[in-house]
């Protein structure tokens, strides 16, 4: 896995197979893991979101949980006051909702650069906290939205206890969101988007619209953190405050930073080693168990720059090169 | 070498399956037990596990022959009901507890319920209050208390003695119980409330709060806010502004002057009036062993809070269901046990499980904080109510 973007050749190699036969090979052999699969799988996709704004277009947030909020409690509250349950059609309605707001709060954030832009980020997903905090008759406020049942998908398929159809819904959706992102990377668009990481007045200089480029790369980014929020919201058919707290974000940061920032796959690999490690950590040592995820954290910024990929792409240099 | 290694490594492997089948044979109850251990709630969080612990100490092999209780501990890391709802699911589902217990916040507890449900898990509230939760499962049931029980009483007893009251309360479910039930039983008894506030959650500041009611010049402020820190800055703001001084009494559910934070208030705490069912002075001799069991285990200088005895009972009725059971449990069977749970000795008084609602049934106490032997204590001054169900549900029976 060498350098992604346009230069690279677009064509699905056979390794990037390699997750998706693993997604569904931990179906059949761990059904006891499912729900915690769906769980991860969700992150991937939020991820995935993140990834594409910050590592391929360089707009640095704090806030991506006002996105995944979004789409959490519209689906939450959709299901749970008006009654309208039906899966496929809460994930749509997510993703609309979270575009619009991605459309409108973007169109403010990314007239700044740098700090302030960060600021910005902090401050829209503090005002959408402080909203679902306040609207305890839609929201539920600090006790979270309780009373969301979700309807069988396509009547079929019910949301069991096992999580076995979160799974599957989690596992497809993820890979229309691959799909899409990395249709988006390849592209021409794509191109133009590390252009404005890289030099950004250079890409003004030839004539690229990039407030436009940022903005639709925006808006994108902030429907499928959406739809990983509605996605959580019909696996625990519950939504809590928290999905908007500043946690999430920073969280979701650091598992891609571990990842590898700026990789289609970093996305991947983030949260799939955080979120296993904070499970084991939790469960062997209840007490202590974020003194083991500071140490990992530490050792990926001393020792793996570019994340965990980083590093497997630095030793894989070593060995070609010792051969 | 070579050969001598293999075996090694297969000895290993036998004795590894023998040791394995051997634990399987004795019957193995797992019980799953949810608290906080990590976040701003942890050291509330720590007081259930220090009462889950101290029970498992004293009371741990008190089982019938051949029974084992193996406990799994998971954090919920606050009030954070989407992780307390995830972590409960997967002690069902991966780990295969029979019971859940334990569960400090009512947030959580309540996204919990309805998962017991459809599980068909017994789960016992060590702590949590919301007062409708018993409603979303028919397999939940609470040791603890709510806060109509504290409240309801307490305000019956202050349109006795005042007129004019403030209520200021945290603005969650517990804090909005808190002040209905007040409120209820204070306008029923001909006293007016003269201003109702509620405070956010997280990390508020309270001075501006009590100014207010300093402002209007009440005869009490009632107050219900998270036991703990938060309990410990009210008071501060309470005293830093002068309200004892203005002659504004304060009062309120237990919560406000927990045993384990009573010492760090200072005296300002000092003629503070709470209702509640737990003191760690109270004189019954079930709690002076209780007190001098914790004291011993955790330092002389310490007080178990009514955290404590939340989890020591919910534990003790969890091994009284075992043991009734014969340690094989049964979900229906052992509901059935749970709602003629009677235990006359608990450290708080007679307590017992209300079978309609599955709710807790005990004595509620009036204390003022005095100056016992130089430390705080809320020493208890009259009996409110005894053997007191939860007032809500006799006013909304589930229908």
């Amino acid at each position: 896995m060498s350098e992604t973007g346009y230069a690279a050749s677009p064509r699905i190699r056979w390794t990037e197979w390699l997750p998706w036969l693993a997604g569904v090979a931990v179906f059949f052999l761990l059904p006891e893991y499912l729900l915690f699969g769906a769980r991860i799988l969700t992150y991937i996709l939020f991820a995935l979101s993140l990834d594409l704004i910050v590592g391929y277009a360089g707009i640095v947030t704090l806030g991506h949980s006002a996105f995944f909020g979004a789409g959490a409690y519209v689906a939450g509250i959709l299901a749970a006051k008006v009654k309208l349950t039906d899966p496929i059609v809460l994930l749509v309605a997510a993703t609309v909702a979270a575009g619009v707001l991605g459309v409108t709060t973007g169109a403010v954030i990314l007239r700044t650069r740098g700090l302030t832009q960060l600021m910005l980020t902090l401050a829209i997903a503090a005002l959408c906290l402080e909203v679902a905090n306040k609207a305890t008759p839609i929201t539920g406020g600090a006790d979270g939205l309780s009373g969301v049942t979700i309807a069988p998908i396509f009547g079929l398929f019910r949301f069991d206890l096992f999580g076995k159809t979160a799974y599957l819904l989690c596992l497809v959706t993820l890979l229309a969101g691959w799909w899409l992102v990395r249709r988006l990377i390849y592209s021409p668009f794509g191109a133009t988007l590390t252009g404005i990481r890289e030099n950004s007045d250079r890409m003004h200089a030839i004539g690229a619209p990039v407030y436009r480029r940022l903005l639709a790369v925006y808006t994108i980014s902030a429907m499928i953190a959406g739809v990983a929020g509605a996605l959580s919201t019909e696996t625990n058919q519950f939504v809590g405050l928290n999905v908007l707290g500043f946690e999430p974000s920073g969280e979701l940061l650091v598992m891609l930073i571990l990842g590898g920032v700026g990789r289609l796959y970093g996305a991947f690999v983030g949260p799939v080693v955080f979120l296993i490690a904070q499970d084991a950590l939790a469960k062997q040592f209840p007490q202590f168990w974020y003194l083991g995820i500071g140490l990992m954290l530490v050792l990926v910024v001393l020792f793996a720059r570019g994340g965990l990929l980083g590093l497997a792409d630095a030793l894989a240099a070593r060995v070609r090169r010792s051969v | 070498m070579k050969v001598a290694r293999i075996l090694t490594v297969v000895v290993a492997l036998f004795s590894v399956v023998l040791f394995t089948g051997h634990s399987v044979s004795a019957q193995t109850v797992k019980v799953g037990f949810i608290s906080t251990y990590s976040g701003a709630g942890a050291p509330q969080g720590d007081q259930l596990d220090k009462g889950f612990k101290l029970f498992m100490k004293l009371n741990g092999d008190k089982l019938p022959p051949g029974v084992k209780v193996e406990t799994i501990v998971r954090d919920d890391t606050g009030p954070n009901p989407e992780t307390a709802k995830r972590i409960a699911q997967e002690l069902i589902v991966r780990d295969k507890v029979q019971f859940i217990t334990g569960v400090l916040w009512t947030p959580n507890a309540a996204a919990i319920a309805p998962l017991t449900a459809e599980a068909k898990m017994p789960f016992i509230s060590a702590n949590a209050a919301g007062v409708a939760i018993p409603y979303a499962s028919p397999y939940f049931a609470r040791v603890s208390f709510t806060l109509w029980q504290a409240c309801y009483p307490l305000g019956q007893w202050s349109a006795k003695k005042f007129k004019r009251v403030y209520t200021a309360v945290s603005d969650f479910a517990p804090g909005h119980e808190a002040e209905e039930a007040f409120t209820k039983a204070f306008k029923e008894g001909g006293g007016e409330i003269v201003g109702a506030v509620r405070i956010p959650l997280a990390n508020p500041d309270f001075v501006p709060y009590m100014q207010r009611v300093k402002d209007a010049k009440p005869d009490a402020v009632f107050s219900f806010i998270p036991a703990g820190k938060q309990a410990t800055a009210i008071m501060k703001a309470y005293g830093d502004l002068g309200l004892d001084k203005a002659g504004i009494k304060f009062i309120g559910p237990g919560d406000l002057t927990t045993d384990d934070e009573l010492q760090g208030m200072g005296d300002v705490a000092l003629g503070v009036i709470t209702a509640h069912h737990y003191s760690a002075a109270g004189d019954r001799p079930a709690n002076k062993a209780f007190v001098a069991a914790y004291k011993k285990e955790y330092g002389e200088k310490l007080f178990p809070g009514f955290f404590v005895v939340g989890a020591y009972d919910a534990m003790e009725l969890v091994f009284h269901v075992i043991r009734e059971l014969k340690g094989k449990i049964d979900p229906d069977r052992a509901m059935e046990v749970i709602k003629q749970y009677k235990n006359p000795s608990s450290p708080r008084g007679p307590i017992a499980i209300d079978p309609e609602t599955r709710d807790i049934v005990q004595n509620e106490y009036l204390r003022e904080v005095r100056r016992v032997g130089g430390v705080l204590a809320n020493v208890e001054i009259e009996t409110l109510a005894t053997a007191l169900k939860d007032p809500w549900k006799q006013l909304h029976p589930k229908k």
